[in-house]
């Protein structure tokens, strides 16, 4: 059995530190040093690390607010890699594999652990380069399958339920002002017009009183 | 192959039109039905913890695994077709209910020249109409459908408001709607913010704004078969997911707790349908794999072929059953006359913040100015228009993230892009538009000689592109977008008009397939009768979308089921006193 890894991130992409405002401002509070280590299923430390950096050029964390660091994208990431989504078990993966015209979408072989391994090939040592190095070579594989997948899991990994591993401390809802999966807006709907419906955002688990799990978990 | 002891019904689907036909039948004779389904069982229970976008609208949770089953597309016969790996302009459903779990509960009747569309379109342009189209008439027309619009809209429990009450036009509900009998069983729903600056603009500019009729609930509500469900709680988890308190109507609310109760009828889950067994011109039975892999034959009197509108076509393909369709000589009848919808949508931004994310899946207006027969005679080169719309369906914060008016970011990604997307969330709307999609000769389904399924069958196979007649009603009805955006005082991001070059399939557009195996007057002409009883195996029906001639503008499941209780009727109350063709 391989070795388990882990990547180290800041205690409070965990929660409890960083707060919002209901109008979005992002209210600092003493910055926690500590570092909390979460055991990785997919990615290598070193793997993680190059993800990590390449999210947070994507997503960074700058004045607008926290980022993909923050929230933790890597593991949203690397947990979706793990399941059944990574090795493409709800895809069509029978050849022959021929190239066609866009409108075709995405028609190769690879699955999508195979061009995020191939993909960190390509980015090297990215996480040695500097902030606009990296944004260098992210733009020279801007067309390719793989930045498309970072791209779009980026995004999922900042404003999905926390139950699949981003979003952490639900910092992507509270920076866009989402409440969370509400189960009621019956005495909101016709009363907020064009007026912000802003409130502390719940989990899943938290809306439902259920525990949840995510798909990614689902054996296969 | 294990054969079982024979059945009077059969049915293969339990989907929306499997489980409304095994409810009519079951209550109304004493007939045996089973219904074998390839999917899992569901129960509105399981959905209240699947409010998650990730899963149910992004990974596609609820739908028809393409790892195991999905069709090829090609944009010509010339060009050879690619398996469409990923969903996907249209999404399949599987399980128990099917696609009517996950649907979006808009519910709009067609209009009244749509079933005789090749007479009117000839009557009307005669020999100047395009090259290709291959519209038919439905062998029936609207005053034949009405009653059974009414009966699904109890059923359902549709809201809306009538614009066409026996003839008197009501300012208020669609005024270019057919004659309604009566008003919608529900009032409509209460409107949030973006509908409402939609229908005040529009109103403004002369046009009709209604609310779109929806069988999301707008208030409690017990149908005719004594099913009572809640309002609508507008949690916005609606399209793509199962509604977790039963407001939508779906058939695990509606269908299955009364069918649950019967003693003649049987639900097999985890059995998929592969041939439908014939001899001597008359269906023996269905021939399916269950769930450990058993083939097993259920013979039954009568066979209803109930599956999504591909599977159907696909189904009497494999089982050589018909002629299938040749669209160089014209001839052949199983495949023809496949059909989408022609969807186009304009991304409008406002100052103010919407609250996107509460909604229902037909919440909003509409404009019907430039549907159906109205409005186009301005616009040269367009046949039929179609609907025109602004709706809070409830929108995912990963989908909706990233929309920006043009020329606020260089990339999307970033410093730059993110505190534009930050600045615009929530704010952003669309205007968006369903057009009736005309039949072409050279748009048809057959089997793909390349690539198969799990089980090692063809996939069905999709020739399908527009043409200039779609651009053209595209261009029309974006046109208008862009008027009432205008009057909205949105800024607005441009269509997606792009999406009409070429057909693509990796860009949602609707589950709005249909076609195939068409209903008609004439055995040469199309695959069932107007009852959607089989031409040549007078025991066999297949039901659904796939008995479209060609595509209405609104959203089609109203329709599709109005056609399925027109079949239950002429099934229980004349073929099975009188087995043979119907006439």
């Amino acid at each position: 059995m391989k070795r388990r890894e882990f990547i180290a991130l800041p205690a409070k992409t965990l929660g409890g530190v960083l707060l919002y405002t209901l109008a979005r401002e992002p209210m600092r509070v003493q910055a926690q040093t500590g570092q909390v280590r979460i055991p990785l299923r997919f990615f290598t430390a070193a793997e993680a690390r190059v993800i990590e950096a390449a999210c947070e050029r994507i997503f960074p964390s700058d004045e607008s607010g926290p980022g993909a660091k923050e929230a933790g994208v890597v593991v949203f990431i690397d947990r979706q890699l793990a399941g059944p989504y990574g090795k493409d078990k709800y895809r069509y993966t029978k050849p022959p594999f021929v190239d066609s015209v866009p409108e075709h979408g995405y028609q190769g072989k690879a699955t999508p652990r195979e061009i995020y391994r191939e993909g960190i090939q390509k980015l090297g040592n990215f996480a040695e380069l500097s902030p606009d190095q990296r944004d260098q070579r992210l733009r020279s594989i801007e067309n390719t399958q793989f930045f498309r997948l970072l791209r779009q899991h980026t995004v999922e990994g900042m404003f999905s339920d926390p139950m699949h591993g981003g979003n952490a401390g639900l910092i992507g809802w509270q920076l866009i002002g989402y409440p969370g999966p509400l189960m009621s807006y019956r005495d909101e709907i016709d009363k907020f017009h064009g007026l912000p419906f802003r409130r502390k955002p719940v989990s899943l688990a938290q809306a439902s009183g259920r525990p949840v799990t995510g798909w990614e978990e689902e054996k296969d | 192959m294990q054969q079982l002891k024979s059945v009077d019904v059969a049915i293969a689907g339990g989907g929306f039109v499997g489980l409304t036909l095994a409810k009519e039948i079951t209550a109304r004779t004493s007939l045996s039905v089973v219904v074998l389904e390839r999917g899992r069982p569901r129960k509105t229970s399981d959905y209240s913890t699947g409010m998650d976008e990730l899963d149910y609208a992004l990974r596609f949770r609820m739908m028809q695994n393409p790892a195991e089953e999905t069709a090829t597309h090609r944009h010509s016969s010339r060009a050879s077709a690619v398996p469409i790996r990923q969903y996907g302009s249209f999404n399949p459903g599987t399980g128990v209910g099917g696609a009517g779990e996950h649907w979006g509960a808009i519910s709009y009747r067609f209009y009244p020249e749509h079933f005789k569309l090749a007479t009117f379109l000839r009557e009307k342009h005669g020999s100047r109409l395009p090259e290709g189209i291959a519209v038919q008439d439905w062998g029936f027309g609207y005053d034949e459908i009405e009653p059974y619009y009414w009966r699904v809209e109890q059923m359902l429990g549709v809201g809306g408001k009538a614009g066409n009450l026996q003839g008197k036009r009501i300012d208020g509900g669609n005024v270019f709607e057919g004659p309604r009998s009566r008003e919608y069983p529900n009032p409509p729903h209460k409107m949030p913010y973006a509908p409402l600056v939609f229908e005040r603009a529009a109103r403004e500019l002369g046009y009709h704004p209604y609310p779109i009729p929806t069988a999301t609930l707008s208030r409690a509500y017990a149908n005719p078969d004594g099913v009572s469900r809640p309002g609508c709680a507008y949690c916005g988890f609606c399209s793509r997911y199962g509604c977790m308190i039963g407001a939508k109507a779906q058939p695990t609310n509606i269908l299955m707790p009364l069918l649950q109760k019967r003693k003649n009828f049987t639900l097999r889950t985890g059995c998929n349908v592969r041939r439908i067994v014939h001899q001597d011109g008359r269906a023996i039975g269905l021939s399916y794999f269950d769930a450990s892999g058993q083939e097993i034959l259920q013979p039954a009197d009568i066979v209803i072929v109930a599956s999504w509108t591909l599977n159907n076509s696909r189904l009497l393909l494999l089982s050589k059953l018909g002629e299938p369709y040749d669209p160089a000589t014209g001839k052949g009848t199983v495949g023809k006359n496949l059909t989408h919808q022609v969807n186009q949508a304009t991304r409008i931004f406002f100052d103010k913040p919407l609250n996107a994310f509460m909604g229902a899946g037909g919440l909003g207006m509409g404009i019907s100015d430039f549907d159906g027969k109205e409005g186009v005679d301005a616009f040269p080169g367009v046949l039929r228009g179609g609907n025109i719309r602004l709706m809070s369906t409830g929108e995912g914060q990963v989908a909706s993230f990233g929309a920006i008016p043009p020329g606020e970011a260089k990339s999307d990604w970033g410093s730059e892009w993110k505190k534009a997307a930050l600045n615009w969330h929530d704010h952003a709307a669309s205007i968006s538009t369903e057009a009736e999609h005309l039949a072409y000769r050279q748009n048809y389904i057959d089997l793909d000689p390349v690539y198969t399924d799990k089980f090692g069958d063809p996939l069905a196979r999709l020739t399908l592109d527009w043409t200039d007649h779609e651009r053209a009603q595209g261009a029309m009805l974006t046109q208008i977008h862009a008027q009432i955006a205008k009057a909205m005082n949105a800024k607005s991001g441009g269509a997606n008009s792009r999406l009409l070059e070429r057909y693509t399939v990796t860009q949602y557009q609707s589950t709005h397939i249909n076609g195939g195996a068409i209903m008609g007057a004439s055995p040469d002409a199309s695959v069932v009768n107007p009852w959607l009883q089989h031409w040549q195996a007078q025991n066999l029906w297949v039901v659904g979308g796939s008995a479209f001639p060609q595509n209405g503008s609104g959203n089609p499941t109203l329709t599709i089921l109005a056609l399925t209780f027109r079949a239950a009727d002429a099934l229980i109350d004349r073929y099975v006193k009188r087995p043979g063709a119907l006439a």
